[in-house]
């Protein structure tokens, strides 16, 4: 064996050392969640279903051409998802309700990225090329990416799409948020500008869930008494009102606490200053130390471990 | 040491066997040649909300797993000293050097970005599970080579004839090797303790990257300690791998079955597999998710397949000592456990990840099929090609049978 006592001793003073510093009590996992984030507040009483803020979001994001003209609702008759193609979507959902003529009430729903306050995206991108942004958008940058699709496993929300056709540089496909724009050019995004009734209100987060709370206060049977976004996963920068219970509109059911907290607080405990690492690779020489002897006595003197 | 035993097999290359495994890596080259001309999306059933499937699940999760053999012999022999079981460590290194090295091709086949595989060594995000792994697996591979190196350094030092090659290029390449030799032997121990290490750190790992999503894994196998489930399950399928894969080989080409060792070797794993299944039954009990075992769905079907098939009954069969002395049966219980643990990480990864928005159902196409069959194939036939010319299986020994 070739490892002597003072190494060994070596060995373990290093890691005796490295245990001393990562003896402080771990550090409690803490949200990254920007505090001036921006937002957007989808009315989903107000949405008619014109589909013009998918027509917007098309062009902002220059994306083609879509297969069927955004001014044909008859899209709306199956339901979608945000692709590599289309950022945004809008669903339709009757729910049981009529109105005064006996037609059912539609109400509709749009899709795109959440902008999650800690997004789970961001934590599991091995190479860190999502990134929540100070201003609240969960960028994307593509010089980064290595095209794992981590990302996409782990977003609650099913958001993130993959240019799967591309054989060299595919690119996941998400709403930006309309970053540049609102960053550089001080706009709306494409989506919340062009909304011809207001149903998507843009501003800072907390003041987002200021509005609608009071929507909620003013117009109590108007709403459902709940922010989808406000909590869901930690928080969202888009979050919703509703007439319906949200579930009988296709939003997933998520816990409250951010979808890192676990993962991160395991991975943080267990290799900050990779103690545990260190400590293991000292045990395991001890006892390759102490077990040095009782092989010899049987075999030759060759030395060497293979 | 006993490896000197350990000997090339010099045994006929090209069997009726090999030529089927070499039709089956062609098929997957040109499946893989069909991935780079039209994307991903061109040769497999992937999707937005399916973004992982046969190819994670097997090609690296079961592969790192299964690759496990590597540092469990070498903690049993080196690190507890126990030098009885060194036989067994060359061909286990052989198959975790390889097993990672197929890990990494799967990877690049995976990953969209195939030639951008550098970047995390520039670009760290340190909340990032798969960051760790990625960071475990690089180091682990280098450290797999460097401890693979002894053999072919055995084979060639005082041997260098390359054809052709002027005198004083031989000698100096023979220089090289007896001076790596030497160093080797002295830092040996280093790179030994180092792939223990850096193999529980990614063994577990592994198991971590799906905590990230609550939502989308079955709560059968969604749990807080899904890492240390990774680990011990890795673990625990070390030696049975090595059974496996010394049985195989051996009836394969005709060698000395080492019975002598893989009877006592298994002993170690009735206490690791009991571990594991102590483990998987209490997280069951205690998360009350023994509620779901009897609603007929694919993926309780799934866990019940694994658990009694792939863990339950073999551990079972390996508490009698006639099965671990019996050359079949021992290889039948090992085979269950190493198609459980298979089972286990292509049901974490596959069967059971159901995204709730869009419930969108998955089954690996015909192209993802065979690039993941062509890179098993392509594994087998490197096997092959390196035990029969590089000192890494065990002469048999002739003096026994007289």
């Amino acid at each position: 064996m070739g490892i002597s006592r003072r190494n060994f001793f070596k060995i373990l003073s290093v890691a005796g050392a490295a245990t001393a510093t990562a003896g402080t009590p771990a550090r409690a996992w803490e949200s990254q969640a920007p505090s001036e984030a921006y937002g957007c507040l989808v009315d989903l009483t107000r949405c008619i279903g014109c589909r013009k803020c998918e027509q917007a979001c098309n062009e902002v994001n220059k994306l083609p051409p879509p297969d069927r003209s955004f001014e044909d609702l008859t899209v709306l008759d199956r339901k979608r998802r945000p692709d590599e193609k289309a950022f945004t979507v809008i669903n339709r959902y009757y729910s049981g309700m009529i109105d005064d003529r006996d037609q059912l009430i539609p109400t509709f729903v749009k899709l795109q990225c959440m902008h999650c306050q800690d997004p789970a995206c961001a934590s599991a991108c091995i190479v860190g090329a999502l990134s929540k942004q100070e201003n609240g958008a969960v960028n994307y940058d593509v010089t980064k990416c290595i095209g794992c699709r981590y990302c996409m496993v782990a977003c609650p929300f099913e958001i993130p799409a993959y240019e799967y056709h591309d054989p060299i540089t595919p690119r996941v496909m998400k709403c930006t948020f309309c970053y540049e724009r609102v960053a550089n050019e001080g706009k709306l995004p494409g989506c919340a500008e062009i909304c011809p009734v207001e149903a998507i209100t843009f501003g800072r987060r907390d003041t987002l869930v200021k509005v609608a709370r009071e929507r909620i206060k003013e117009n109590p049977g108007r709403y459902v008494d709940h922010i989808y976004g406000e909590h869901e996963a930690g928080g969202t920068s888009w979050m919703y009102l509703s007439a319906q219970p949200f579930e009988k509109l296709g939003f997933v059911t998520l816990p409250d606490h951010p979808m890192p907290r676990l993962a991160e607080t395991i991975q943080h405990s267990l290799y900050t200053y990779l103690w545990s690492p260190i400590v293991l690779f000292g045990m395991l020489s001890g006892i390759m130390w102490a077990f040095r002897g009782k092989g010899e006595r049987q075999e030759d003197h060759e030395g060497g471990n293979l | 040491m006993s490896h000197h035993l350990a000997a090339p097999t010099n045994s006929k290359f090209w069997t009726p066997g090999v030529v089927a495994l070499a039709v089956v890596a062609a098929a997957g080259l040109v499946a893989i040649i069909a991935r780079y001309i039209g994307g991903i999306g061109y040769v497999s059933n992937l999707s937005t909300a399916r973004p992982w499937g046969l190819w994670i699940g097997v090609d690296v999760a079961s592969g790192v797993a299964l690759a496990a053999g590597g540092f469990t012999t070498a903690f049993l022999a080196h690190i507890l000293g126990k030098h009885y079981y060194e036989p067994v460590i060359r061909p286990a290194l052989l198959t975790a050097m390889l097993g990672y090295t197929f890990v990494v091709l799967g990877l690049l086949v995976d990953i969209g970005r195939s030639w951008a595989i550098w970047k995390p060594m520039i670009y760290w995000n340190f909340n990032s599970v798969l960051f760790e792994v990625a960071m475990c697996v690089m180091f682990y591979l280098n450290v797999l080579y460097i401890e693979f190196l002894p053999m072919v350094i055995e084979r060639f030092k005082g041997r260098v004839r390359l054809p052709g090659a002027p005198d004083a290029l031989n000698r100096a390449i023979d220089g090289l090797l007896t001076l790596a030799d030497k160093v080797l032997s002295k830092i040996m121990w280093v790179f030994i303790i180092a792939g223990v290490v850096l193999s529980c750190m990614h063994q577990s790992s592994l198991g971590a990257l799906m905590l990230i999503a609550p939502t989308k894994l079955h709560p059968l196998w969604y749990t807080p300690i899904l890492p240390l489930l990774f680990l011990t399950s890795a673990i625990a399928v070390g030696y049975p791998m090595v059974v496996f894969e010394a049985t195989v080989a051996t009836t394969s080409l005709k060698l000395d079955s080492e019975m002598k060792i893989l009877t006592p070797l298994t002993r170690f794993t009735v206490f690791l597999l009991g571990i594991y299944l102590a483990l998987k039954v209490g997280d069951m009990v205690i998360r009350k998710t023994y509620v779901y075992l009897l609603d007929g769905t694919a993926q309780t079907n799934a866990f019940l397949i694994e658990m009694t098939l792939g863990v339950l009954v073999p551990w079972l069969m390996l508490l009698f000592p006639k099965v671990r002395q019996s050359r079949r049966w021992l290889f039948i219980a090992c085979t269950m456990i190493v198609v459980g643990v298979l089972l286990n990480r292509v049901n974490v990864f596959v069967v059971g990840y159901r995204p709730p928005v869009s419930e969108a159902h998955y089954f690996p196409s015909i192209g993802e099929v065979a690039i993941t069959a062509g890179l098993i194939a392509g594994l087998m036939l490197i096997y092959r090609f390196l035990v029969t010319h590089l000192p890494v299986l065990n002469k048999p020994v002739k003096e026994v049978t007289a």
